[in-house]
C-alpha cells in the first residue's frame, strides 16, 4: 500500500506520463521535487494549473501533475496566458515551467511583466544555457568561452536570470541546483507559499548538449562551484513555529503571507533575504567569484498582488453566471439617454 | 441672390491638432443634432499631438445623408499653416470664415467671406489671460450660431453634456460663444445662403461613435477578461470600457466582477485573452492591424487548442504603419485567414454604431458557441467619429456560453456519452465539449497545446489523427455560417445591378444607389455582415447579372474571397474599390458604377 498524504492522495496521484525528456535530464530531477512537495502540501492536483512556453523546459509539465489542467502555450509568452487563465481563477495555484531561451531570450519581455505585475504564480526556470530542443545552440545564459559542437564560441556575457528578476522588482527570487534535490524541493515549497510571482532559476544540466565538466550548466561544475548562501527549511503554516528551539543570531524566519515560515540557517554570512541592496549585491559578487549561489536570494511577501490591483471577487470570475455578468434591462435606456 | 440652401451642407473647420478644437466642433455637430438635423462629423487629423493641421468636417442633411462629402460649402479658416489649402477648398458659392488676425490675400471672388476678429472678441468677452488660447475656438461656434442660425440654447446643452454638467467651464465657453455671435451681429451683413433651420429628423435618435458603442456591448455581453495595448484608432474602445465597467459591473461586495490588463505588447494582450477564454472568462482584446499582425501565432494557437477570444480591430491604413490616422478596410484577407497553417476564422463586419453594440455582445456568444476567435472588424471612421443612430437595444436573447461542463455536466456528460474527450465530436456538428480550468472534478482536466493532439487532447504526431483533427475544424467551420449574422439583403425588382459592401461603407451606399437611381439605375444591395458567406450571399451573387464589390482596399479582398467561394461566377464579379485613407463618397461610388457598368 503506498503512502498517502492528508488528503488521502499517493504520489502516483501526482505524477504524469513518462518523460520524454532525455535521460539524466536535469528538468526531470525538478519534475520529481515538485510532485513531490505538492504530494508532501497536501495539495489537491485539481487545484493547481500547470503552465509553459516552448522547448524541453516546457515540454516537461506534461509529465507531472496529470490530473491538473495544463496549458502548453506558446515560445516565451507563457506569462502571458497564466495571468489570463488565473484571472478566470484566482484559487487555482499557479506552476509554470520556463527555460532560459523561453523566458532569457524571446519571452524576457513577457518574464519581466509577469514580475511586474506580480502574478501569484511559481515560475520555474530550467535553465541549462542551452537550446535543447533545437539540439545545440548557444542561449542567453550560456557562459562566455562556452564552445557548442555546432556552434563558435560564445564571446557575449551572459544574462543572469536572478539579477532581471531583482531589477523588474520581484516578490521572491531563488537559485538552485537541480543535482540538489532537497534544497529544490525546499524552494519549491516556499514558491508554493508565496503570494505574488515566485521565480526559481533552477540550473538544470543538459546532459546531452551543454554537459562538458567545465560548463557552467553542467552537473559536474554545478557540484563543485555551489554554494548556498543558508540552509533552509520550510515549515507549513499548521505547524506551529517553535523559534526558541534556535539560537539567535544563526537563523531567521521569513513569514510568508499565508501564514508559513521559511527558516534560513545561515552558513558563512548574515543573510537577510528581505534586504533588497544585499540581495543584488550577493547575486553580483557570486558571478564575480564564479560562483553557483543557490537559496532563497529575495522575498518580499506582502506587495499587492495582480488579483489585489484589480479588485477581484472572492468567486472565481469565471463560475460568474449571466446575471453577474450582463447589466440589468433598466440600466440601458440610463446608458442611452446619456449617449446625448 | 440664389436659393437658400437650408440643411444640406458641409461646414469644414481647419485648427492647429492639440488646440481644443474638437470641444468646438463637437458642440457644433451636437447642437445640430439636438435642431434635429440629421448630422454626421468626420475628424481629419494627423498623426501628431500638437501643432499640424487637422480638420473637422460636419455634413448637414436634412435626407440624412450620412456619408462623407468631398465638398466643403463652409470653411472654417484658424490655422495660418493650412490658410492658403483651406482657402482654395471652398466650393465656388461657398462661404470662407477666417480669424483676421492670419494675414494673407484672398483671391477669390467667387465666395462670401467673413473675417473673424478673434483676437477682439476675446479681448472684449473678459477672458482670464491664462484661458485665451483654450477658448478662442469657441468664437467660431458663435460666430457661426450667429450666421448659419444655430440656437444659441442647443449650443449650450451641449457644452453642458461636454463639461458633464460642470458649471464653470461651461459658462466661460459659453460667454465667449455668446460674446462673438453678438459681435458676428453686429459686425457682419449675412451675404451667403446657408442655413441651419429646426426639424424634427433626429427625435428618438442617440449619437455615438463606434468604440463606445462596442465598448458598451461588451459590457453587456459580460466582457471579463481584457488585455490591451495602446494603438490608435483602438485604444479609446478599451478607455471607454474603463469608463463604463465601474457603474455597471461592480458586485453587491464592491467588487469587480472583470479584469482589465494592460499588456506590454499586442502579443502578450493576445495571450491574456486568451487565458482567460481558456478559463471560461468571456475574454476579449481590441487593436489594429499592427496589432492583428503580432498576435497572429496567438491567434493561430487559439484556433487550433479552440478557445473562443473575441478580437476587434478598428482599421486603419497598412501596410506597416501605414497611415495610422486614416481610416480602411484593408485588414479583410488578414483577418478571415490569420496564422500559419491552414486557418479560417469567424469575422464579423459592423456595418453601424447600432451594430458595433450589438456585435459587442453578440461576438461572445459566437465565439463561445464555436469555440474559437471571431474577430470584429470596425475601422477609423465608424469607430472615431460621431454618428447618430439608434438607442442601442438590450440583448434579446440570453447569453450563450456554448458547450462547457462544469462539475456536476461532467457527470451527467459521462454517463450519457461515455468517456469525455476535449477535441471529441460528440454532437457531429465539429463542437466539442470542454472544461475549463478551476474545474474540481477528477478527470475533467486536460493539457491545452498547440501541438498535434487527439480526441482526448494528448500529444499526437500520427497523420491519420492529424488529418481526423482538420476535418474536424472544416466541419466547425461550417457549422458556423448558422450562428453568425446574415447577410441583409435590399432586392429592388428590375434591378439592374448588385451592390456587396460591408462596414462603415453603408452610408455611402445607401446614398450613391440613390444617386444611380436619379440616373435611372436600379439597383440591389446585400450588406455583408459576417464572413464564412452564407447561401444568402450565394444566391444573391447567382441571382445578380453584374455585382459590384465595393470596398475600401486596394486588392478588392471581398471580392478575392467571394472568388474563391464562388469561381463559377467571379467574371459577374466587379471591384469597385480605392484606399486613400478617406472614407468613400457617393459620388465617387456612383461614378465608379457608371464606368465600369456593362451595358
Amino acid at each position: 500500500m503506498a503512502r498517502t498524504n492528508n488528503i488521502g492522495l499517493s504520489k502516483s496521484d501526482y505524477k504524469g506520463p513518462p518523460t520524454t525528456l532525455c535521460q539524466g535530464c536535469g528538468h526531470n530531477s525538478i519534475l520529481s521535487q515538485i510532485i513531490s512537495a505538492c504530494f508532501e502540501m497536501d495539495m489537491a492536483p485539481e487545484d493547481i494549473v500547470k503552465f509553459s512556453g516552448i522547448g524541453c523546459s516546457s515540454k516537461a509539465p506534461t509529465y507531472m501533475l496529470n490530473r491538473s489542467f495544463g496549458f502548453n502555450g506558446l515560445h516565451g509568452r507563457m506569462p502571458a496566458i497564466a495571468t489570463g487563465a488565473l484571472l478566470g481563477d484566482p484559487t487555482l495555484k499557479g506552476i509554470a515551467m520556463s527555460g532560459d531561451g523561453d523566458s532569457a531570450s524571446i519571452g524576457m519581455g513577457q518574464f519581466k511583466h509577469v514580475m511586474r505585475r506580480n502574478l501569484p504564480l511559481v515560475y520555474v526556470i530550467a535553465n541549462n544555457g542551452v537550446y535543447g530542443l533545437t539540439k545545440g545552440q548557444l542561449s542567453a545564459t550560456s557562459e562566455v568561452g562556452l564552445t557548442l559542437k555546432k556552434q563558435a564560441m560564445n564571446e557575449l556575457e551572459p544574462i543572469d536570470i536572478c539579477l532581471e528578476a531583482m531589477a523588474s522588482n520581484a516578490t521572491f527570487v531563488a537559485r538552485a541546483f537541480a543535482g540538489d534535490p532537497k534544497q529544490v524541493k525546499t524552494l519549491i515549497k516556499a514558491a508554493l507559499h508565496h503570494n505574488g510571482t515566485a521565480i526559481l532559476d533552477i540550473i538544470s544540466p543538459c546532459v546531452t548538449f551543454n554537459n562538458a565538466d567545465s560548463s557552467m550548466h553542467s552537473y559536474a561544475w554545478g557540484r563543485e562551484n555551489k554554494t548556498p548562501i543558508h540552509d533552509l527549511s520550510f515549515i507549513p503554516a499548521r505547524d506551529e513555529i517553535m523559534i526558541e528551539d534556535f539560537e539567535e543570531g544563526t537563523t531567521q524566519d521569513v513569514t510568508m503571507h499565508d501564514g508559513s515560515t521559511i527558516r534560513l540557517q545561515k552558513l558563512e554570512r548574515d543573510y537577510d533575504p528581505t534586504d533588497r541592496i544585499a540581495a543584488v549585491q550577493i547575486i553580483e559578487e557570486s558571478r564575480a567569484n564564479n560562483l553557483l549561489l543557490t537559496g532563497l536570494i529575495y522575498v518580499e511577501p506582502e506587495r499587492l498582488t495582480l488579483m489585489d490591483t484589480l479588485n477581484l471577487p472572492e468567486e472565481p470570475i469565471n463560475r460568474l453566471k449571466e446575471k453577474d455578468l450582463r447589466p440589468a434591462p433598466e440600466t440601458m435606456k440610463k446608458i442611452n439617454a446619456a449617449m446625448f | 441672390m440664389n436659393d437658400k440652401v437650408i440643411n444640406d451642407f458641409t461646414i469644414t473647420v481647419g485648427t492647429a491638432n492639440g488646440s481644443g478644437s474638437q470641444t468646438s466642433n463637437l458642440t457644433i455637430l451636437r447642437a445640430l443634432f439636438k435642431m434635429g438635423i440629421p448630422v454626421t462629423g468626420k475628424n481629419m487629423f494627423p498623426s501628431n499631438i500638437q501643432g499640424l493641421p487637422t480638420w473637422y468636417t460636419l455634413r448637414l442633411s436634412k435626407d440624412g445623408y450620412t456619408a462623407r462629402r468631398d465638398e466643403h460649402d463652409i470653411v472654417v479658416a484658424m490655422n495660418a499653416k493650412s490658410f492658403e489649402r483651406d482657402v482654395a477648398n471652398v466650393e465656388p458659392g461657398g462661404v470662407l470664415f477666417y480669424d483676421s488676425a492670419i494675414k494673407a490675400n484672398i483671391e477669390r471672388d467667387d465666395i462670401t467671406i467673413y473675417p473673424m476678429d478673434v483676437k477682439t472678441i476675446i479681448k472684449e468677452a473678459g477672458i482670464p489671460s491664462n484661458l485665451k488660447t483654450m477658448v478662442a475656438n469657441m468664437v467660431y461656434v458663435g460666430v457661426l450660431a450667429q450666421m448659419l442660425g444655430i440656437e444659441i440654447e442647443k449650443i449650450k446643452m451641449a457644452l453642458e453634456f461636454h463639461f458633464a454638467g460642470k458649471e464653470k467651464p461651461v459658462s466661460i465657453n459659453m460667454g465667449v460663444i455668446e460674446a462673438s455671435a453678438k459681435w458676428a451681429k453686429d459686425n457682419l451683413e449675412k451675404k451667403d445662403n446657408f442655413y441651419a433651420e429646426p426639424m424634427d429628423k433626429t427625435d428618438g435618435l442617440i449619437m455615438s461613435d463606434g468604440n463606445t458603442a462596442a465598448a458598451l456591448g461588451s459590457i453587456y455581453g459580460g466582457v471579463q477578461v481584457v488585455g490591451w495595448y495602446p494603438i490608435t484608432p483602438a485604444t479609446s474602445l478599451v478607455e471607454k470600457m474603463n469608463a463604463y465597467l465601474p457603474q455597471l459591473r461592480t458586485d453587491k461586495n464592491g467588487k469587480a466582477t472583470y479584469a482589465i490588463v494592460q499588456a506590454e505588447d499586442e502579443i502578450a494582450a493576445a495571450g491574456i485573452t486568451i487565458g482567460g477564454a481558456w478559463s471560461g472568462a468571456r475574454s476579449m482584446t481590441s487593436t489594429s492591424g499592427a496589432g492583428i499582425s503580432l498576435m497572429g501565432e496567438f491567434v493561430g494557437l487559439a484556433y487550433f487548442a479552440e478557445v473562443p477570444i473575441v478580437i476587434w480591430n478598428i482599421q486603419r491604413m497598412g501596410p506597416s504603419t501605414g497611415l495610422p490616422t486614416r481610416t480602411s478596410q484593408g485588414d479583410l484577407n488578414q483577418a478571415y485567414y490569420l496564422s500559419q497553417g491552414d486557418t479560417k476564422h469567424i469575422v464579423l463586419l459592423p456595418g453601424s454604431t447600432h451594430e458595433c453594440f450589438e456585435f459587442g455582445w453578440k461576438s461572445f456568444d459566437i465565439a463561445e458557441r464555436l469555440q474559437t476567435p471571431v474577430f470584429v472588424l470596425s475601422d477609423l471612421d465608424l469607430g472615431q467619429n460621431q454618428s447618430m443612430s439608434e438607442p442601442f437595444d438590450y440583448p434579446d436573447v440570453p447569453m450563450d456560453r456554448g458547450k462547457v461542463l462544469w462539475e456536476e455536466d461532467f457527470d451527467k456528460f459521462v454517463e450519457e456519452n461515455g468517456e469525455w474527450g476535449r477535441y471529441k465530436d460528440v454532437d457531429g456538428d465539429g463542437i466539442p465539449y470542454r472544461t475549463l480550468a478551476g474545474n474540481r472534478k477528477e478527470g475533467s482536466s486536460y493539457f491545452a497545446r498547440g501541438t498535434g493532439h487527439d480526441a482526448f487532447a494528448r500529444y499526437s504526431e500520427d497523420p491519420d489523427v492529424w488529418m481526423q483533427g482538420m476535418e474536424r475544424l472544416t466541419l466547425k467551420h461550417e457549422t458556423a455560417r448558422q450562428y453568425i449574422p446574415d447577410a441583409i439583403v435590399d432586392s429592388v425588382d428590375g434591378a439592374e445591378i448588385g451592390i456587396i459592401a460591408y462596414g462603415s461603407l453603408d452610408p455611402a451606399i445607401t446614398e450613391a444607389r440613390d444617386l444611380l437611381a436619379e440616373k435611372g439605375i436600379k439597383t440591389s444591395y446585400l450588406r455583408l455582415r459576417a464572413l464564412p458567406i452564407t447561401d444568402t450571399v450565394k444566391s444573391f451573387i447567382r441571382k445578380n447579372k453584374q455585382v459590384f464589390v465595393v470596398e475600401m482596399n486596394h486588392d478588392g479582398q471581398l471580392r478575392e474571397i467571394l472568388n474563391a467561394n464562388m469561381p463559377g461566377e467571379c467574371t459577374k464579379l466587379v471591384s469597385s474599390n480605392l484606399n486613400n485613407g478617406l472614407s468613400l463618397t457617393a459620388k465617387w461610388i456612383r461614378d465608379d458604377v457608371l464606368a465600369k457598368k456593362e451595358n
